[in-house]
């Protein structure tokens, strides 16, 4: 648990600014996926530029974990799954107005039936890993 | 202390996420990813013998101290530090969204839609059952969803978490402009008409 401590705070913060930023609201992605504001543009192309730079200043400087151990981050080799997948989650992100950090940060904001909509998400990646052998990868 | 009680611009939220990706690499090199918990669940909580979900999940056990933190923080950013509750969108959205039969705008999200009583509805189910299947069904399939692609892959510079990216847009396209307006409006004539269901 204490050595876990850490992950909480780190969590802490994220559903919180998920939920200021209104990134967990259904109308918010309606406006993305219609062109009508830069609002979830310009938070998803910052977070990726605030990203692409801490990965660069940690690699240049061999930066170590709090443990001193050396930062790893394993790329995902590509398979066909990555595009219906994907495809698939596009669907899901649009009906729902959440991709999965945020199903978690509007349960906790209150709205209490997105425990179906997490309960629906879990059967998904179940029948998913059901079927596995049967989807082209 | 003002700040806290109201929305967040995008400049601020935005780099403040990406900077998720660094804290958790250097808190214990984790990589930041949360489609992924919804393998752990199944693997941690649904007794099965499906190999996809016979492995060590303790070890990625951290993943669920994060969801804990990520429900808590949106607690106290809506509720201990509640905002005004009304969603700016702009004035487009509202018109679309008004001709589709969304006419609750006081919260985050439609309260017809997303609500118990919403649930019920042949929209409200669609939306809600179909389309939270789909997230778990599509980013186990695509191994990873906005975060693990589009921030944490793209911030490492991975072509194919580029293209699952866009594919990720696609499919968001398609289901905003060719389902949605489907969806939403069958679904109001049949929870609102009673005699005139008209398919």
């Amino acid at each position: 648990m204490k050595e876990n401590i850490k992950y909480i705070a780190a969590g802490t913060a994220f559903g919180f600014v998920l939920t200021k930023a209104e990134v967990i609201s259904w109308f918010r992605i309606q406006e993305m996926f219609r062109f009508q504001s830069f609002h979830m543009y310009g938070i998803i192309g910052s977070a990726i530029a605030v990203g692409m730079v801490s990965l660069y200043i940690i690699r240049k400087y061999n930066i170590k974990t709090v443990e001193g151990e050396t930062i790893l981050l394993e790329g995902k080799k590509f398979n066909k799954g990555f595009v219906y997948g994907s495809f698939l989650f596009g669907i899901g992100w649009a009906f729902t107005g959440a991709c999965p950090g945020p199903i978690y940060a509007q349960i906790g904001a209150g709205f209490l039936v997105s425990v179906v909509l997490l309960l629906a998400a879990v059967a998904g990646t179940f029948t998913y890993g059901y079927y596995r052998d049967k989807l082209p990868h | 202390m003002k700040f806290l009680y109201q929305p967040w611009p995008w400049y601020v939220a935005g780099p403040l996420i990406g900077l998720v990706v660094p804290a958790l690499l250097i808190l214990g090199n984790k990589p930041f990813g949360i489609s992924s918990t919804l393998k752990h669940i199944c693997a941690s909580c649904i007794p099965n013998k499906v190999p996809f979900f016979n492995y060590d999940w303790k070890k990625d056990s951290w993943n669920f101290y994060f969801i804990g933190g990520i429900i808590l923080g949106a607690f106290l950013a809506n509720i201990v530090f509640g905002n005004t509750g009304k969603v700016k969108i702009s004035y487009e959205t509202t018109r679309d969204l008004l001709q589709l039969g969304i006419y609750k705008y006081n919260t985050l999200l439609p309260m017809e839609i997303f609500s118990w009583k919403g649930l019920f509805t042949v929209r409200g189910f669609v939306l809600i059952v179909v389309g939270g299947f789909l997230v778990g069904f599509g980013t186990r399939w695509g191994n990873g969803c906005t975060s693990g692609h589009a921030i944490t892959g793209i911030s490492n510079l991975q072509w194919s978490s580029m293209v699952a990216t866009v594919c990720f847009f696609a499919g968001g396209l398609f289901a905003t402009h060719a389902l949605l307006p489907l969806i939403l409006k069958i679904g109001q004539k049949v929870s609102t008409g009673g005699l005139n269901i008209n398919f």
